[in-house]
């Protein structure tokens, strides 16, 4: 058992087209990240900036944005769904 | 005509070419369509202006398309009122009602969505979506079907029954969805991944969209004479409206078609619903998102993608932007009806209630020309007013009618029998 990510298409030209990726061994939405960022090269400056995320992006845990729970300290567990979006569109 | 140039990312600039994308893939930052003005001349292009039709196609100088398009609901050249009643009950000196109910589906709406199924059909999409809070559901249904194009308008489940209904009668797939918009535009953001050959308005075709409420400004600037107000009073929701408007007055200004300077520009949000006020109060370039709990659910937009451009505009233009209470927002709706003739709904509540906050701190001069924008119909929005006034019922007879409102004025009555 792993969290499971799912990759924006915005994201897609650095994950080789790959939707979805399972990061292991990771408690927080930070820990999630991070092993997102070991798997794909040039992932991280894409989505974060300075050891945050960048202000259009958005994170959800089990579909609540994590600037309702903990942010980046949003604790995960094997099986929960992280899904990050961009945060630009609506209204 | 301007020339369109690019998508261009309003973060780091980078710049794309212009199809159905509105994330920059560097930085997650939203694209915008840029353009080259230089080629307009003012007085040629106000008089292609003047000469053009009574939609919004007038201003095609300034839209995303290479020749006005073709659209079977157009919508815009709504009427500009100088309201001098509203005007001396807030005590303030010249107040003009931009009243955008008048469109084809009651709300500023029509004109966002004329210029996305526009789009979407030029890029050659069949079937057309949203995320709405109502407005646009109704926009997007009704334009969909004038142009013979499938959609989809999905809501959230708890919507206001006449938004609801006026809706689903133009024959689209209505989805209901059980959460707060903000969960419907996160599953909408999702699916315009999945469903590559659907133009959801305002997910991927959203910078086109966007480019629609620019006509608003330019329609107040003609409506004025070719004259910039000093002040405009906006809704805001996601920010999309506020911050184009002011983009529209700019672009009049730099191809030298008013003269002056940017109005200061006052953004309006239910208290229930106010990351941006929160983060303009806050001193902040961020907005924290919220969960909306308010009546004006047109405006319930908890976390808004133009957030912190109009957090930027209100500041620049020393502006602002007001979060007003519940009942106040009962009260805007009130008086702009009693005032001007007006019936706005909610989110017209809000921005008439901001106005009137403003006005009684004492921030507007007396010598200022004020705008204030009403973006939808007060039909939309029937409960908020339920119970506000009182009926008179009674026989149908003449004595009973003087039961409730006293005898007629017997001086009358004498004249009548001369």
């Amino acid at each position: 058992m792993a969290v499971t990510v799912k990759i924006p298409t915005q994201l897609r030209s650095v994950t080789g087209g790959e939707a979805e990726a399972d990061v292991d061994a990771a408690t927080t939405v930070g820990e999630v990240l991070d092993g997102l960022y070991d798997q794909y090269d040039g992932l991280r400056e894409r989505i974060a900036e300075d050891g945050d995320l960048r202000r259009f992006v958005n994170v959800y845990v089990g579909g609540e944005d994590i600037r309702f729970l903990d942010g980046l300290e949003t604790p995960v567990e094997d099986g929960d769904e992280v899904t990050i979006l961009p945060a630009v569109a609506g209204g | 005509m301007g020339s369109i140039e690019a998508l261009q990312c309003k973060e780091c600039r980078a710049s794309y070419p212009l199809e159905a994308r509105f994330v920059c893939e560097h930085c997650f930052g939203p694209l915008e369509v840029s353009y080259d003005f230089s080629g307009l001349e003012a007085e040629s292009t106000k008089r292609r202006i003047q000469a053009g039709p009574n939609t919004i196609w007038r201003y095609a100088d300034f839209l995303p398309f290479e020749r006005p398009p073709v659209t079977a609901l157009a919508a815009g050249v709504t009427p500009l009122v100088r309201a001098d009643r509203l005007a001396e009950r807030l005590g303030i000196g010249e107040v003009w009602v931009k009243n955008d109910a008048a469109n084809p589906t009651h709300s500023f709406k029509d004109r966002v969505v004329t210029v996305a199924l526009a789009k979407a059909r030029e890029l050659g999409y069949e079937v057309v979506a949203c995320a709405s809070t109502g407005n646009l559901a109704n926009a997007v249904a009704a334009h969909a079907a004038a142009a013979g194009l499938e959609s989809y308008v999905f809501v959230p489940a708890d919507l206001e029954e006449q938004k609801i209904l006026a809706t689903g009668i133009y024959g689209t797939n209505l989805v209901a969805v059980k959460g707060n918009y903000d969960d419907v535009n996160r599953l909408c953001t999702e699916l315009s991944a999945e469903r590559e050959n659907w133009a959801f308005v305002n997910v991927n075709v959203r910078p086109y969209y966007a480019e629609g409420s620019k006509t608003l400004a330019y329609e107040i600037a003609e409506q004025l004479g070719f004259e910039l107000p000093d002040r405009v009073v906006v809704p805001v929701a996601s920010g999309s409206l506020f911050t184009k408007i002011a983009r529209g007055f700019e672009e009049w200004l730099e191809v030298g078609l008013v003269k002056g300077e940017l109005p200061t520009m006052n953004g309006a949000q239910a208290a229930g619903c106010s990351p941006v006020a929160t983060a303009f109060e806050d001193d902040k370039d961020v907005c924290r998102p919220v969960k909306p709990e308010t009546i004006a659910k047109s405006l319930a937009i908890g976390d808004p993608a133009d957030g912190p451009y109009a957090v930027e505009l209100a500041r620049r233009t020393s502006g602002s932007v007001e979060a007003v209470g519940e009942q106040e927002i009962r009260d805007g709706i009130k008086l702009l009806a009693e005032t001007s003739g007006i019936f706005t709904e909610t989110a017209g509540g809000v921005t008439t209630a901001a106005l009137a906050k403003l006005a009684r701190e004492g921030e507007i001069g007396a010598d200022e020309r004020v705008v204030l924008t009403i973006t939808g119909e007060g039909l939309k929005t029937l409960d908020a007013v339920r119970g506000s006034f009182e009926t008179h019922e009674i026989e149908p007879a003449a004595s009973a009618f003087a039961e409730e409102f006293g005898p007629a004025p017997a001086a009358k009555a004498a004249a009548s029998g001369v």
